[in-house]
């Protein structure tokens, strides 16, 4: 009987289950007494945000699935009976539909929280890897949950996107007529990607699975992007997290809310309330919001096999950003040359998400080649040379004992040996 | 410069190049007519008599070349008509019945379960009576155009003679908000085309404006049920997000940050 577990659970039943297989045991060391790093603002919000978002889209979905028919004859109109007929059917779907927005928007977020704070710095890694590869998976899952309202933009979004394939020299054909199931966008494109659809969110909740992991065997990163050095400098998850990502929890629910309930088609394109018609080009053929930016690089290269390269390049470079950045400081509140980079970084972003809306002539051609450049140029030179170039500012000694004085605080360093406030509650 | 006062400092300027840049450019049409809308806003109702007018338009001038397929009789107690009403409505019409013995086509009086009568057996039937280009169906039509209500309205009451040296082809005309100018349909709407039963003058503008009142509804049926829904829910969540902070600052006072 070696492998039984000693379990402190003081339930009689909870403690039998937990003896044999300590699900309660590592709850409780996992979310429960979890050292965390006590300075958390609010930006470390938006993991837990993810994770809501991801299981309101995989509860809203199941039950859009139940009343969906994935037939192109079928599929506009079986969408539009669910707004009508299905009880709260409209509730769903606008929950769902909306849901995408918000997940990228807290995604996106929580990336750009990654690249201030350096969270994806030695030892984090594997845990940034993952996060990345969580991204594309929810690129993917975006992008054919998009076409199955067949609407005109489900339609010829997918032709469009398909298409990048035919870029590949030589298989490029093979490769977009095997993807479509056919010669062009139909019934076996609307209904492989209604399956894969359905499978993919579950791949991303095995890769949530590994990321949360990852991250619980190194930590959480921190505002100051030093390691915890004493118990001092942390607090157990709950309730001091639990609480804290609750509040973030409530205020985005609110803004999610509000847009479900007062604009559900604010962020949708008129045109995918026409059924597609194979026949009939829309005038722009435009993408989500959320794949604005990488629509931008895509079309601002001449060459259609070099823009879909460099596409997949911009999600490419981070992969490897851990070793593209040689600082060796995480936080960019101590690297007064990175911090403002961050924010022209996000400035390129934001400006290449506006060139995707627009058609590539006149301003947009050049704001966006651009914007392209300065995104790779980021990555691919200012973030390696920096490391070398870059003098940070002096790092606190540890969490509980910064040097610099606080926002509004006033106070300066502590003097060393003034101990830390008592981390328990009496 | 901490993060936050950064954010702060480059927010407003973020917001307005933002603003400026987005701003389309230069439009060959005229602005939309900014009509005053019972179902605007997030308190925004219906305002049923109009709808109910307007369904009557549709009933007696728009039904004649557009379908609205995505709409059922019984749909219309969503504008306030009694069950009585709509079975009369639904009796006026004929539809499609069950084959018969000998397998040919049938008809029947329509019942509120029906599908609103398409003047048209199928889209390419409707297709070929006007030179190819089907009218559209109405159903969520208001929702697949950029500008919603007001472009609805503004096609509507669009139709004016063409500036001078505007050549106007056959079959086609002018109308001032029609991207390009140019639209299929003739003028739809004249001044007392239909007679109102509550005595309202049909103007073409009173026309347009309860037609395009029923077309928001058609697009939008949940449209009243979920922003009042809304109201609730936002106000719950925002509530529960002072409590949950209240109860965070209480949990937080005794750690040092």
């Amino acid at each position: 009987m070696a492998g039984l577990h000693k379990s402190d659970i003081k339930n009689p039943v909870l403690n039998w289950i937990d003896t044999r297989m300590p699900v309660f045991t590592m709850m409780e060391k996992e979310y429960g007494s979890f050292p965390t790093p006590k300075n958390f603002n609010y930006f470390w919000n938006f993991g837990a945000l993810a994770m809501v978002t991801l299981a309101i889209m995989i509860v809203t979905g199941i039950f859009l699935a139940m009343n969906y028919t994935p037939n192109t004859e079928m599929a506009f109109d079986s969408v539009q009976r669910i707004m009508r007929d299905v009880n709260y059917g409209w509730l769903i779907r606008y929950v769902h539909q909306n849901g995408a927005s918000m997940f990228f928007i807290v995604v996106y977020v929580h990336i750009f929280r990654g690249l201030y704070y350096g969270s994806y710095k030695a030892p984090r890694e594997l845990l940034w890897i993952i996060g990345v590869a969580l991204l594309l998976a929810m690129m993917a899952t975006a992008f054919m949950g998009y076409v199955l309202p067949w609407g005109q933009m489900s339609y010829w979004g997918a032709t469009v996107i398909t298409n990048l394939f035919s870029a590949i020299p030589l298989v490029g054909t093979d490769i977009v007529q095997w993807l479509w199931g056919g010669f062009s966008v139909s019934n076996p494109t609307l209904n492989r990607f209604f399956s894969l659809h359905y499978l993919m969110p579950f791949v991303i909740v095995g890769l949530v699975f590994l990321h949360v992991v990852a991250l619980h065997i190194t930590g959480s990163n921190n505002p100051l992007g030093i390691d915890v050095k004493s118990p001092q400098d942390t607090l157990p998850f709950h309730p001091y997290y639990t609480v804290k990502d609750s509040v973030g929890l409530c205020v985005f629910l609110a803004i999610f809310a509000a847009i479900v309930f007062f604009a559900p088609n604010m962020l949708g394109d008129p045109n995918n309330f026409i059924p597609a018609n194979p026949l009939q080009t829309p005038a722009d053929i435009v993408p989500e919001w959320y794949f604005l930016p990488f629509y931008a690089i895509l079309r601002s290269v001449p060459n259609k096999l070099g823009g879909v390269a460099m596409m997949f390049g911009s999600i490419a470079v981070l992969f490897v950003l851990p070793w593209l950045d040689t600082s060796r400081v995480r936080s960019a509140r101590f690297r007064p040359i990175y911090r403002p980079l961050v924010f022209v970084l996000v400035a390129a972003v934001v400006v290449l998400g506006m060139v995707g809306a627009h058609r590539p002539e006149g301003i947009w051609v050049v704001l966006g080649r651009v914007a392209t450049t300065y995104y790779f140029l980021h990555f691919l030179v200012i973030l390696p040379a920096l490391g070398i170039l870059e003098k940070p500012l002096p790092l606190p000694e540890s969490i509980s004992n910064p040097v610099l004085p606080r926002r509004g605080g006033g106070g300066g360093p502590l003097p060393g040996g003034v101990p830390a406030a008592p981390m328990e509650k009496p | 410069m901490s993060a936050s006062t950064l954010l702060r400092r480059l927010l407003p300027a973020a917001m307005a190049a933002s603003v400026l840049l987005a701003a389309p450019a230069v439009r060959a049409e005229e602005a939309l007519p900014h009509e005053h809308w019972s179902f605007s806003g997030i308190f925004g109702g219906l305002d049923l008599a109009a709808a109910q007018r307007g369904f009557q338009v549709y009933n007696e001038v728009c039904s004649s070349c557009h379908s609205m397929n995505l709409l059922h009789y019984r749909d219309l107690a969503g504008i306030g008509l009694t069950a009585q009403q709509i079975k009369d409505i639904a009796a006026s019409k004929t539809v499609p019945g069950p084959l018969d013995d000998n397998g040919d086509e049938t008809t029947r009086p329509g019942t509120p379960a029906d599908v609103f009568k398409a003047p048209y057996k199928n889209s390419k039937a409707a297709g070929a009576a006007f030179g190819g280009a089907a009218p559209p169906d109405q159903s969520v039509l208001l929702n697949a155009r950029e500008g919603g209500a007001d472009y609805i309205y503004g096609i509507l009451t669009g139709y004016v003679d063409p500036p001078a040296g505007f050549k106007v082809p056959d079959g086609l005309y002018y109308n001032e908000y029609m991207p390009g100018h140019l639209i299929h349909m003739p003028q739809p709407l004249h001044d007392d085309q239909v007679t109102y039963a509550d005595g309202t003058k049909a103007t073409v503008a009173q026309m347009a404006h309860d037609v395009t009142t029923f077309l928001y509804w058609t697009s939008n049926p949940e449209a009243v049920t979920r922003k009042r829904m809304g109201v609730r829910v936002v106000l719950f969540l925002v509530l529960m997000a002072g409590l949950t902070y209240t109860v965070k600052r209480q949990i937080w006072s005794d750690v040092e940050h």
